[in-house]
């Protein structure tokens, strides 16, 4: 897995590629932490070269949105999930908690 | 390359990459959609987090056997290991209509276990060890 961040204007975008697992899911929990203990709550997390998420992976998803969500005073959108892993996140009822789209264009043009 | 049956891995999770490919590969050679194999390498992969977690207590304690077979359409996977036994019965269903402050934090490995896989026996034998089988019937999702 490796991760890469991007400051924009009104968002931090997270690039990340490779595999999501229990072997990985600390660093992404570790970069993600990183941002919001910086005060950044308004977060892309760009999953175009993410092969594959497993529940810890998931985890770390619930744990970051929570914090960005405290107060109203972010989010964390997802951008270009693939097919198989959208399914997933559906069947673990993931759809309703988080905004999905597309692009990471679309996605930092929504804040 | 479908031939390969059986391999036995270390139990930690470095070696979920591993298992993945493996069962990856048999899922591809069993002939289902890109969706299936992948539902396939997430419940193999929740399986085996589950067993150095739970079974071992802890990484590099032990070994994960993991075996294949096809047959008319159906894919096996057998996962054996020497750890402890686990009682699946006493993991309650996670509530995935909660909230985002009320969704607890665990078990939706063994819901996503359960929820994709057509069959899932737990078998457990202090001689013989504890062995999950998983069984994968073409699904037509994408």
């Amino acid at each position: 897995m490796e991760i890469a961040t991007r400051e924009f204007k009104r968002c931090t975008v997270v690039e990340v590629s490779g595999r999501i697992d229990s072997a990985t899911a600390p660093e992404l929990a570790a970069v993600l932490k990183e941002l919001t203990d910086k005060g950044k709550y308004d977060l892309v997390l760009d999953m175009s070269d993410v092969d594959f998420i497993s529940s810890a992976g998931l985890r770390v998803l619930i744990d970051t949105q929570k914090t960005c969500q405290r107060m109203n005073r972010g989010r964390l959108v997802l951008a270009d999930v693939a097919e198989p892993i959208y399914e997933a996140f559906d069947l673990a009822g993931f759809v309703a908690l988080f905004d999905f789209y597309e692009g990471q264009l679309e996605a930092v043009g929504s804040f | 390359m479908c031939s390969e049956q059986k391999r036995v891995f270390s139990a930690r999770y470095e070696s979920l990459e591993a298992i993945d490919a493996f069962v990856a590969n048999a899922a591809e050679c069993a002939g289902f959609d890109r969706c299936t194999v992948y539902q396939v390498q997430l419940a193999v992969d929740e399986a085996c987090s589950n067993i150095i977690e739970h079974a071992y207590g802890g990484e590099d304690r032990g070994v994960i056997e993991c075996s294949h077979r096809i047959q008319d359409g159906e894919l096996t996977i057998v996962l054996r290991d020497y750890g402890q036994p686990f009682n699946p019965a006493v993991v309650p269903e996670p509530d995935i209509e909660a909230g985002l402050e009320d969704r607890p934090e665990g078990g939706l490995g063994l819901y996503f276990i359960r929820n994709i896989m057509d069959e899932v026996v737990f078998e457990f034998d202090p001689v013989t060890g504890n062995v999950l089988t998983l069984v994968k019937r073409q699904g037509n999702i994408c």
